[in-house]
């Protein structure tokens, strides 16, 4: 799908630049033209296509579906995580959305076993992953997000921590009677998908871009393989350098793939690369400074610290996996 | 008339409320637009997702900025 992308790349460097094929420069360039269209390509076709799928899953739909399975927790657990994927959601709404949950009845573990999965397993880095390194690398993706989310959710449920939420979320009275949620037409539906599509490329791009750029770097300079002494398979504490690393960075998903390619190309083992990416996108100041609001500090360092060595150990059984 | 947008004043939210002012102005109508932060106050309409559009008390929209051109047909249908 993309040859046509690389000879565009190599005649735009190497005769319209006219830069030598094998310098490093060149080969950094070639790489940032290359990828910075066929990402942005790629962006526009996925994002386009799960804003179209995640219009038939709203968060009030989630909620009330999480609402009736309150005695079956375990099942909770799963629904929750598995919605985390396909509902959508916006770090802005994280605090009416957790106040809705929890006014909704649904436990406080469910409620984050849902908040670990919608970041965790993020829909357009899923897309990205598919399209660059196959299926495998995005099942494994997948799955270990959800795996981390049922997990921290049980976890963070039994350890009764409801008196750490802020006390004013408990008292809000939801007085729902006049809210009639619309049903969008197909055409409605086609149209928002497309204005949520240029919304967010024009609010990601810069994170790409960035990417993409410290991507190609690396490929112009940093020699194959040359990392693999320190973070590779055989150096234990590569992942866990890699998540620490990670936390406070901040950047759009689709602006840390363009990396993991270059991270692994130059010999960081497969498992720290995309904990490192998962790192970066599943915690994040900004998203622990809206939490703040409805999580008292206790509760936070609980949540970043189970989501963190949850990041860690897939880290870890992906490089076991992979090989 | 009453309009009111809901949220804790994200860009969205500020991206709707300057929509709203221009379907206003455009139809030249008499409406008052007030924000709502307070996210108590938000969640009071029961809205999950923001911003929220209210128009005299009624939750219209929400988790959408709404164009002026939306805005205006809902302000229609009001009358």
């Amino acid at each position: 799908m993309f040859t046509w992308t690389q000879n565009l790349a190599d005649w735009l460097i190497y005769s319209v630049f006219n830069i030598a094929k094998d310098s490093k420069l060149g080969s950094a360039l070639n790489f940032f033209v290359y990828d910075t269209i066929k990402i942005f390509i790629l962006l526009f076709l996925i994002i386009y296509a799960i804003t179209f799928i995640r219009s038939f899953f709203p968060p009030e739909k989630t909620r009330k579906i999480l609402a009736n399975k309150k005695g079956h927790t375990f099942l909770a657990h799963i629904l929750a995580a598995l919605l985390g994927i396909v509902t959508p959601f916006c770090s802005c709404s994280a605090v009416p959305l957790f106040i809705g949950f929890v006014e909704a009845g649904i436990p406080l573990g469910v409620t984050f076993s849902y908040l670990v999965a919608a970041p965790m397993v993020n829909e357009v880095a899923l897309g990205l992953l598919y399209s660059l390194f196959g299926l495998k690398i995005a099942l494994i993706y997948i799955a270990s997000g959800e795996i981390i989310a049922i997990i921290s959710g049980l976890i963070l449920g039994k350890l009764g921590l409801e008196k750490y939420v802020e006390g004013y979320v408990y008292e809000i009275e939801i007085d729902n009677d006049g809210l009639e949620i619309p049903i969008p037409t197909l055409n409605e539906r086609l149209r928002d998908a497309w204005v949520f599509t240029l919304d967010l490329i024009k609010k990601i791009w810069i994170y790409v871009v960035i990417g993409i750029a410290i991507g190609g770097f690396m490929h112009g300079w940093i020699p194959k393989d040359a990392l693999a002494k320190y973070a590779g398979k055989n150096n234990p504490f590569a992942v866990l350098v890699a998540v620490l690393f990670g936390i406070p960075l901040y950047s759009n998903a689709a602006g840390v793939i363009p990396l993991v390619s270059e991270l692994t190309r130059a010999g960081v083992a497969m498992g720290t690369a995309l904990a490192f990416m998962m790192a970066v996108t599943a915690l994040s100041i900004p998203e622990m400074i809206l939490l703040r609001k409805v999580l008292k500090p206790k509760l936070l360092v609980i949540f970043v610290t189970i989501v963190g060595c949850g990041i860690i150990f897939t880290g870890y059984m992906f490089n076991f996996i992979i090989s | 008339m009453e309009i009111k947008i809901l949220g804790s004043g994200c860009a969205n939210c500020k991206k709707l409320e300057a929509n709203a002012r221009e379907a206003i102005a455009e139809m030249g109508i008499d409406a008052s637009i007030t924000k709502v932060e307070d996210i108590k106050e938000v969640m009071k309409y029961g809205v999950m997702r923001t911003p929220g559009f209210v128009i005299d008390e009624k939750v219209k929209s929400y988790g959408k900025v709404l164009s002026a051109a939306e805005i205006k047909k809902l302000i229609q249908a009001q009358d």
